[in-house]
């Protein structure tokens, strides 16, 4: 098992290097550079080389590369261009508001999705499971930033129930900790319920497939003419063995909790790592972006990996031990 | 008198003139009812849209825009296909077709023809295309032009005023800025998808086949490419080049190709070892021949099927785009600029981020639908 975790690591590391390196010149490639922002009539050309010289963009490409990739390893990401802080700052601030909302909308997705597509499955044909299907088809089908401006036209616009976006109130310092507490939450309700909607209805398309295709099988009808409860044999027998593709996508879905969804967070104005991406996409802030994506292809790579372990703990019929198992 | 003419006895039937001239009435009649309406249908759309805009139909001959080409020779084929349908579909009711031995792909069509809910998806495909194609003759207002915006801006949805889903802040007519709209989304989830097939195709079935340090080389691609969450690649090119269609639509297909090249070569390592494999190399038949006309085709039935599922992801990404300001820039409608559009007015004028949104759903729904359908058609672990 450790082996197979460090040679997955060995092969990983040179990906996520080429990977950056990619990102790396293909912006820097890229037109613009970070001071085409304050361009106007009046800019003095000077300024501008004074600015570059200060970012260290004046340098040749290769000794920038060079200069990056050393403090790169050694953890030190720079210092934001656009915002003057370090890299690491303007991605803690973020990071833990993302963290809040995915990691939420995550865990609410997956239960709710995997409960529901064991109950469709189940129920096969049912009126329940027509309805569940054709629901999450739809939600499954619907663009967030729509949905997210539908509910913000219904519960904020229409009925007022549900503030509009942001993480705060104006006025959060004034208020009890009752009100703090519903505030928080009023601002979380509408980002989770469109982040988690769309998820939630792919985890029971999953569910419910995985879980007639277990249902079929020879082991359940045998567990059934055994005597099994039919409650045992759906919930423990069929379960265990259907919520083996579930556990992969929850792996998989392990770099979504730290990249933000950049759309969701544009339409509710939520302070998280989607947002910091974009604007230094827009802005040119070179070291903020790349940070981003070192972060991402990190995750992707350690979610690939937990969900191929979590998969071997859970069905004991895949080994790493012997080396060869893992292709 | 032998065993053949009792099998057929009306093989030599003739149809009454009527039959012939009004396509799928017919059918419609001898109790084929979905489909001989919608044979009826094809017939009848050309005819109601000549003789309501002949003008725009007879300026082809005179000069047009492509796109009004476009609509005519569009108009002119499905009019020429609901004849050509009504006279084979009928001989084939009359005197039923029984072939003894059906090969794969058959099987799979006649089980797709069986799920009502998959050609009902099928069906409103085939309507979205067609108002697509169709959109200079069927559009109620041209999309882009102002006509006194002063008095018809911001006019909400009704049936009464002539904007049947209001105007938009600079007085255009939302329901034909919908229908020019479907054009982009509709072409580019089309021909990105086609791209992202044909690149996915070509690196699984070369991988799968040749294996060793190739395949390994590829794979690892796969896996670069896999790892860069794909919306900040597309938003980094699409920064580096500009938002054109030509771009997004090489955007989306060259970030889209990974999950094919593993279908495919998933589909290529059990293929190439077997018989009409080995059969074809014991033939002498080239490599390249062996890869594109042997395997390929083989596994084309899961490839249109994942196909088919993602092209709607791929057109919820660009109408994402579109919404955050680097899709299809305005003036030119696309369904994601509208509800852009229709964010900054959300308050006064709901209805413009509304329908658009709707008009994605349906799309992304129906293609779905169909995905789901040919994915049962052509699973045999579902066969009964």
């Amino acid at each position: 098992m450790l082996t197979y975790v460090i040679r997955r690591i060995g092969v990983a590391i040179p990906l996520i290097w080429l990977g950056l390196t990619l990102t790396f010149f293909i912006m820097r490639l890229a037109p613009g550079d970070p001071t085409t922002q304050y361009i106007n009539p009046d800019f003095d050309p000077e300024v501008k080389q004074l600015m570059m010289k200060k970012f260290g963009l004046d340098k040749p490409l290769h000794i920038q590369y060079w200069k990056w990739l050393t403090s790169f390893v050694q953890g030190d990401f720079g210092i934001s261009f656009d915002r003057s802080r370090p890299v690491a700052d303007v991605i803690n601030d973020a990071i833990y508001n993302t963290l809040l909302l995915n990691g939420l909308a995550l865990v609410i997705s997956l239960l709710t999705g995997v409960i529901l597509g064991i109950l469709s499955a189940i129920k096969q044909y049912s009126r329940f499971d027509d309805v569940m299907t054709v629901t999450s088809l739809f939600f499954y089908s619907m663009p967030s930033f729509w949905l997210g401006l539908m509910l913000i036209l219904i519960f904020s616009y229409l009925l007022g129930w549900l503030p509009t976006g942001g993480m705060l109130s104006v006025n959060y310092e004034y208020m009890n900790n009752w009100q703090q507490f519903w505030d928080r939450v009023a601002h979380l309700i509408m980002p989770v319920f469109v982040l988690g909607l769309a998820s939630a209805a792919s985890t029971m398309r999953y569910m419910r497939g995985s879980m007639l295709e277990i249902i079929r099988q020879d082991f359940i009808r045998t567990a059934r003419a055994k005597g099994v409860s039919e409650r045992m044999v759906n919930f423990k027998h069929a379960t265990r063995n259907a919520i083996l593709p579930v556990v992969t996508l929850f792996g998989l879905s392990i770099p979504f909790i730290f990249s933000g969804s950049i759309i969701t967070e544009i339409v509710f104005a939520w302070p998280g790592m989607g947002r910091v991406m974009l604007t230094s996409i827009f802005q040119r802030d070179y070291p903020v972006a790349i940070a981003v994506v070192a972060i991402i292809y990190i995750m992707v790579t350690m979610g690939n990996l937990i969900a191929d372990i979590m998969y071997a703990a859970v069905d004991p019929r895949v080994r790493y031990d012997s080396g060869g198992a893992s292709e | 008198m032998n065993s053949q003419d009792l099998t057929y006895p009306q093989s030599d039937m003739r149809f009454s003139l009527w039959e012939y001239l009004l396509p799928g009435v017919s059918l419609l009649v001898r109790g084929r009812k979905s489909l001989g309406s919608l044979i009826f249908v094809m017939f009848f759309i050309p005819v109601v849209l000549f003789i309501w805009q002949p003008a725009t139909v007879f300026s082809v001959f005179t000069g047009a825009a492509w796109d009004i080409y476009l609509a005519s020779i569009y108009l002119f084929l499905l009019f020429l296909a609901s004849y050509w349908l009504n006279v084979n579909l009928l001989q084939d009711h009359v005197t039923p077709d029984v072939k003894e031995g059906i090969s794969e792909w058959q099987v799979g069509m006649r089980r797709f023809k069986k799920n009502n809910r998959g050609m009902f998806g099928l069906v409103i495909l085939g309507f979205l295309y067609s108002v697509a194609l169709l959109a200079p003759l069927i559009s109620p207002y041209d999309p882009i032009s102002q006509e006194n915006v002063l008095q018809v801006r911001f006019l909400s949805p009704s049936l009464t005023s002539g904007y049947l889903l209001g105007t938009d802040g600079f007085g255009r007519d939302l329901l034909s800025r919908i229908i020019y709209g479907s054009r982009i989304s509709l072409f580019i989830g089309f021909v990105s998808m086609t791209l992202s097939v044909g690149i996915g195709s070509i690196i699984g079935v070369v991988g799968g086949y040749f294996g060793g340090w190739i395949d390994s080389m590829l794979m690892r691609l796969v896996d670069l490419m896999l790892g860069f969450p794909r919306l900040f690649l597309i938003l980094i090119v699409i920064a580096f080049v500009g938002p054109s269609i030509f771009w997004i639509i090489a955007v989306l297909g060259l970030t889209g190709w990974m999950g094919v090249a593993r279908l495919v070569r998933g589909q290529v390592l059990s293929l190439k070892e077997q018989e009409f494999i080995l059969a074809t190399k014991a033939l002498g038949v080239r490599t390249f021949k062996i890869l594109f006309r042997h395997l390929i085709p083989n596994a084309m039935a899961p490839i249109i099927v994942y196909a088919t599922l993602n092209i709607g992801i791929v057109i919820l990404v660009e109408a994402g785009l579109s919404f955050l300001g680097l899709g299809v820039q305005p003036p030119t409608p696309s369904w994601g600029n509208i509800v852009d559009l229709g964010r900054k007015n959300l308050i006064d004028a709901w209805w413009i981020a509304t329908f658009p949104g709707f008009a994605i759903v349906i799309t992304v729904v129906s293609f779905n639908i169909v995905g789901d359908a040919l994915r049962d058609a052509f699973d045999p672990r579902l066969r009964d």
